[in-house]
């Protein structure tokens, strides 16, 4: 291991000015990707600035009905904060799908947002790859992809997003706020992730240096009425094959509102705006959920072996929609915890 | 997870210690972390050896620039091709075979694999290793690879292992041809890597004269004696030992690593570590190799069988011969009026593997067992039912008796605790919420066999006995199960036995290995231990110094009459199936075994229900993927290889009948492999139990299930969780 330095920060404009005066330094949250990819030689900053211990790890509603999660909160303590359980369930459910009891209990909403691709040939630093090496090749367009992208990649890189917690964010229109020595600003998560295109390794819009200080959720009547279902290739402790977040808000057979995020089919969590569109103001059945589905799935460009994942993400819309506008309510967080 | 079980039977009271539920006697220097493994053994003026694997799959290295890295902070050598000591690689090992080819490190500068060793940077403390490691510039002259491994492999060959390659009898063409009912299915498995939860991890220091190795093995003589060989020393001057290990699973031979660690403690002079990387064991610790199967099985309407045919194929590297037999377990299993087996092998650019838990049983009874279910559906017939009609009085092919073959007790016990004379046998019928449910049911057997062994016990002047033999306690629990052999044998409490394992100072014994090790090590602690019993009855007087028995067990077990030995067992298995994700859920799992006496109730479950949990990974988890383009494997670590986790793991039991071996000292068979065989099938047939769909190819993954999709058409799901 090479050696690096390491500052724990304590206020956030301290911990900006840190990381502005060295552009080799990264921040470290709870370090659940940062240190295994420092580990394998994929990063490799000469100083880690720790901003665990910032005054960011609050929960608070907003005036309007929303949400504001500071930065530093803890997977766990997102999940389980009641707020988040009764307002947006399915956020629940997407970080309790998530890793490990463990990693939860280390891992920041920050850094949840900003962790890299789990693509092996990204992390296998003995072999070119884009994302790692600009210019150096992609050898899982040919290689092995059977969990890559079907929907927004491009010849230069296939990974997907790893996020389970973003997808649900990404449902319910959170923005991100951060602090750089110029001062604060803001993204929309929809605007947040960069197109691959031909710079796979430029991945958001962030600015150079900026720190994440939190995410704000608007107030979304519908994420009341919310599911994340994830499909893995076992039964814990693995990144999606394919998930779906969604909300629903059905009146009278109809579909006043829909929210739609898919994970694991592109570089960032997938925002199905396409099959909302299809969704809102139709009668919630099983014609307009799988219309809904075909239409954003249209776009879908499967690699030779992921074909299966346009099966599975259609499948897994309907199975979502069909619940949520059944009669039965969904499983809570703690039922879909205790699964 | 539960494990608890209730049994009808009675078992007889124990009158010893053997048969009554011991916990591990270093379990709680295990808990508490007192127990040293290799990796954490102090040693003063301790030197790190950090190896360094090539980068191309096939090829010659052209250059080392080791001047930029012997430069580096605490770098002390590189050793590579051009300066490592010489040793002698051609000689056959204590297995009777070469030693893995990775263990003649640094003799030249050929590449016939990603992974394969090529320098080892040593430094004053691991990290300065590892940093000079990656460092390090290999050049290349790297030359085109071949690593596609496929059943219709033209350059395949049929290749006798430890078994001979082929096995025929009758005329197979003429028997099919007459059978009412004919199955011919291909069946796959992945590559699978042991992965054990302890890397691979050794310290070498010349120590008077004498080669002390501290190593994680299964067999401290095994790789005493092959170290020896490989540095021409008399094996005298070799000391290995192995105290505590955190699995081996057929992996933890001599390899790269511990001769890494002589050479360059040979070099400088000073103790040398050298510890595998997760991601290095993926390259240097052998594995499994993928298997393509053909199994032929033609029956009477009845179901008995009048043709059965198993072609197996493996790969096996450029430089070393290994085949994974796995067509063997027909040869034992079911009979035919026309019989044939065959293992063949395909030579590729890719790493040496090796023998991983139950090799040959473990494949083999996939494709012989889903082939077996294939055949029930065609008669009609209950999958249990065809196999009772099946089983053959003698060995299929070596006509020799079974000593002992309680298959059939295992099936009715079984089908009793599972519930299976409930069961529909029609598939795709049972529906909990989106979940198909189906169950399954596969035969395990694994060879039972003694290896000769030499052991000393000693009776103290303190009323204590001590138990000294080169034994290797994987994990297992054999150094608690050799104790109360021991006390039992001795006549006494299992507390007034110390046990010292793990050191080739105690002499030749059989490895950790085969199911084998506790059988092997039990026999010769018992005739050490009569022995003595003998003696003190003569003289109750026990000097200062004590008095020790030496046993040999190399001509008792020669003398074992030729018979098919072996364990077998019956899996049963619940899954849940979810045809619009792809998902497959093991619910239960039962097995009921008969393996022999059974030494430690506690520690003989956990190892039985452990080679279920693998059964699962295997079904459904387990695949090591080739990259054609670079000939590495893609997601080489445990992020990317998946092995059950617990929320996997539901309901498994695992019990056992009464089946000691007669013919052993102690009743022993064996447990160490046949709680893996059979399972992957049992759940397979259940997959096709809930589906109606045949899946032959491992893992069962989601997106196999999701295209295959059910037997009246994909279902789209969209009912609630249940």
């Amino acid at each position: 291991m090479r050696e690096f330095g390491y500052q724990r920060a304590t206020d956030v404009s301290g911990a900006v000015a840190l990381l502005d005066a060295d552009p080799h330094a990264r921040f470290l949250g709870g370090g659940t990707n940062l240190v295994d990819l420092m580990k394998s030689g994929v990063e490799r900053p000469a100083r880690l600035v720790d901003v665990t211990a910032l005054p960011l790890d609050r929960i608070e509603p907003t005036d309007d009905g929303g949400l504001r999660i500071g930065a530093t909160v803890t997977n766990s303590d997102l999940a389980a904060h009641p707020l988040v359980r009764h307002r947006y369930p399915a956020l629940t459910q997407a970080v309790l799908a998530g890793a490990s009891g463990q990693l939860r209990n280390m891992a920041t909403v920050g850094g949840n947002l900003l962790q890299r691709t789990r693509c092996a040939y990204f992390t296998d630093v003995t072999g070119p790859c884009n994302k790692r090496e600009p210019g150096s090749g992609c050898p899982a367009a040919r290689g092995e992809h059977h969990n890559h992208a079907i929907l927004g990649a491009s010849d230069h890189c296939v990974a997907v997003h790893p996020s389970d917690m973003g997808v649900a964010l990404t449902a319910f229109d959170a923005v991100v706020s951060y602090e750089t020595a110029d001062g604060p600003g803001e993204l929309p998560l929809a605007d947040f992730y960069l197109p691959v295109g031909d710079t796979p390794h430029r991945e958001t819009a962030l600015p150079p240096g900026a720190l994440i200080t939190g995410v704000t959720l608007p107030p979304v009547p519908a994420a009341a009425h919310s599911r994340y279902r994830k499909v893995r290739e076992r039964a814990s402790y693995a990144f999606a094959i394919g998930s779906v977040a969604a909300a629903l808000d059905v009146r009278d057979g109809v579909v006043r509102d829909a929210r739609l995020a898919l994970g694991a089919v592109a570089s960032r969590p997938w925002r199905a705006r396409a099959a909302e569109r299809v969704l809102t103001g139709a009668a919630a059945d099983a014609a307009t959920f799988g219309a809904a589905a075909d239409a954003e799935l249209a776009a879908a460009r499967p690699l030779p072996r992921n074909g299966y994942k346009v099966t599975l993400m259609r499948n897994l819309i309907v199975a979502v929609l069909t619940e949520l506008a059944g009669p039965t309510r969904p499983a809570g967080p703690a039922q879909e915890a205790a699964r | 997870m539960t494990t608890t079980t209730t049994s009808t039977r009675t078992p007889a009271e124990p009158k010893g210690s053997v048969g009554s539920a011991h916990t591990r006697v270093e379990g709680r220097d295990k808990v508490t972390g007192t127990a040293r493994y290799a990796g954490d053994i102090p040693f003063a003026d301790l030197a790190y050896g950090w190896l360094v694997l090539s980068t191309v799959a096939r090829g010659r290295v052209s250059s080392v620039e080791t001047a930029p890295v012997l430069e580096m902070p605490g770098v002390l050598e590189v050793l590579h091709h051009g300066n490592a000591p010489r040793v002698d690689r051609d000689f056959n090992g204590l297995m009777g075979v070469p030693p893995d080819p990775t263990t003649g490190l640094f003799q030249d500068d050929r590449v016939p694999h990603m992974g394969w060793p090529v320098a080892l940077v040593v430094a004053e403390t691991p990290e300065q290793a590892r940093e000079a490691a990656e460092t390090l510039v290999v050049n290349y002259e790297a030359e085109p690879h071949d690593v596609d491994f496929s059943g219709a492999r033209p350059d395949a060959y049929a290749l006798d292992g430890h078994m001979p390659a082929v096995t025929e009898k009758g005329d197979l063409e003429e028997q099919l041809a007459a059978s009412a009912v004919v199955v011919d299915a291909e069946y796959t498995t992945p590559e699978e890597h042991h992965s054990m939860m302890e890397p691979h991890a050794a310290t070498a220091r010349w120590d008077g004269g004498r080669l002390d190795v501290l190593d994680s093995n299964q067999g401290a003589t095994w790789v005493q004696n092959d170290l020896a060989k490989l540095f021409s020393l008399d094996p005298g001057a070799v000391r290995v030992r192995s105290e505590h290990i955190g699995g081996g699973f057929g992996s933890k031979g001599l390899r790269a690593h511990q001769v890494a660690a002589v050479m360059a403690a040979t070099v400088l002079q000073r103790p040398v570590r050298v510890t595998m990387t997760r991601r290095q064991m993926f390259s240097l610790a052998g594995y499994r190799s993928p298997t393509t199967q053909r199994v032929r099985l033609g029956a009477d309407a009845d179901g008995r069988l009048r043709a059965l045919e198993h072609d197996s194929l493996n790969l096996t590297s450029s430089v070393h011969e290994y085949v994974e037999p796995s067509a063997g377990v027909a040869r034992v299993m079911y009979d035919a009026d026309a019989h044939r087996t065959v293992n063949r092998v395909v030579r590729l650019d890719v790493p040496t593997p090796t023998w991983m838990r139950a090799p040959g049983e473990a494949p083999g009874s996939f494709a012989l067992e889903s082939a077996l279910d294939e055949l029930a559906e065609k008669c009609g017939i209950d999958p249990i039912e065809l196999r009772v009609r099946n089983d053959p009085e003698r060995g299929p092919v070596s006509g020799l008796p079974f000593a002992g073959r309680n298959l059939v007790a295992c099936f009715r016990e079984g089908a009793r605790r599972f519930g299976w004379a409930d069961r529909d046998p029609r598939p795709g019928l049972r529906r909990d919420g989106r979940w198909l449910l189906g169950t399954g049911t596969a035969a395990a057997s694994f060879f039972a066999g003694a290896g000769p062994s030499t052991a000393r016990v000693t009776a103290e002047a303190d009323g204590t006995f001590t138990v000294r033999i080169a034994a290797s306690d994987l994990g297992t629990g054999a150094r608690t199960a050799l104790a109360l052999v021991a006390a039992d044998a001795l006549g006494v409490p299992a507390d007034r036995i110390r046990m010292h394992i793990g050191d080739s100072d105690f002499g030749p014994a059989m490895i950790a290995g085969g199911s084998m090790g506790t059988r092997s090590w039990a026999w010769a602690i018992t005739a050490a231990a009569g022995e003595l019993r003998e003696r003190l009855a003569l003289s109750g007087d026990v000097p200062p110094e004590g008095i020790t028995v030496r046993s040999d067990t190399t001509e008792a077990v020669r003398a074992l009459a030729q018979k098919e030995r072996h364990s077998f067992g019956a899996q049963f298995a619940e899954v849940a199936v979810d045809p619009a994700t792809g998902e497959v859920r093991v619910r239960r799992m039962l097995g009921i075994f008969a393996a022999g006496r059974i030494i430690n109730p506690l520690t003989a479950r956990s190892q039985l229900v452990g080679g279920m949990i693998w059964g699962i990974s295997m079904a459904l988890h387990e695949e090591a993927v080739r990259d054609s383009g670079s000939g590495g494997l893609v997601g080489a670590d445990l992020a990317g290889y998946h092995v059950a986790a617990n929320a996997d793991v539901a309901l498994v039991e695992a019990d056992w009948i009464d089946d000691p071996d007669p013919e052993d000292p102690v009743g022993i068979k064996g447990i160490g492999e046949v709680g893996i065989v059979g399972a992957a099938a049992a759940i397979a047939n259940a997959v096709w139990h809930a589906t109606g769909v045949r899946h032959r190819h491992l893992p069962i993954r989601p997106d196999r299930v999701l295209l295959a999709g059910t037997a009246t058409g994909t279902d789209t799901g969209g009912g609630a969780d249940a």
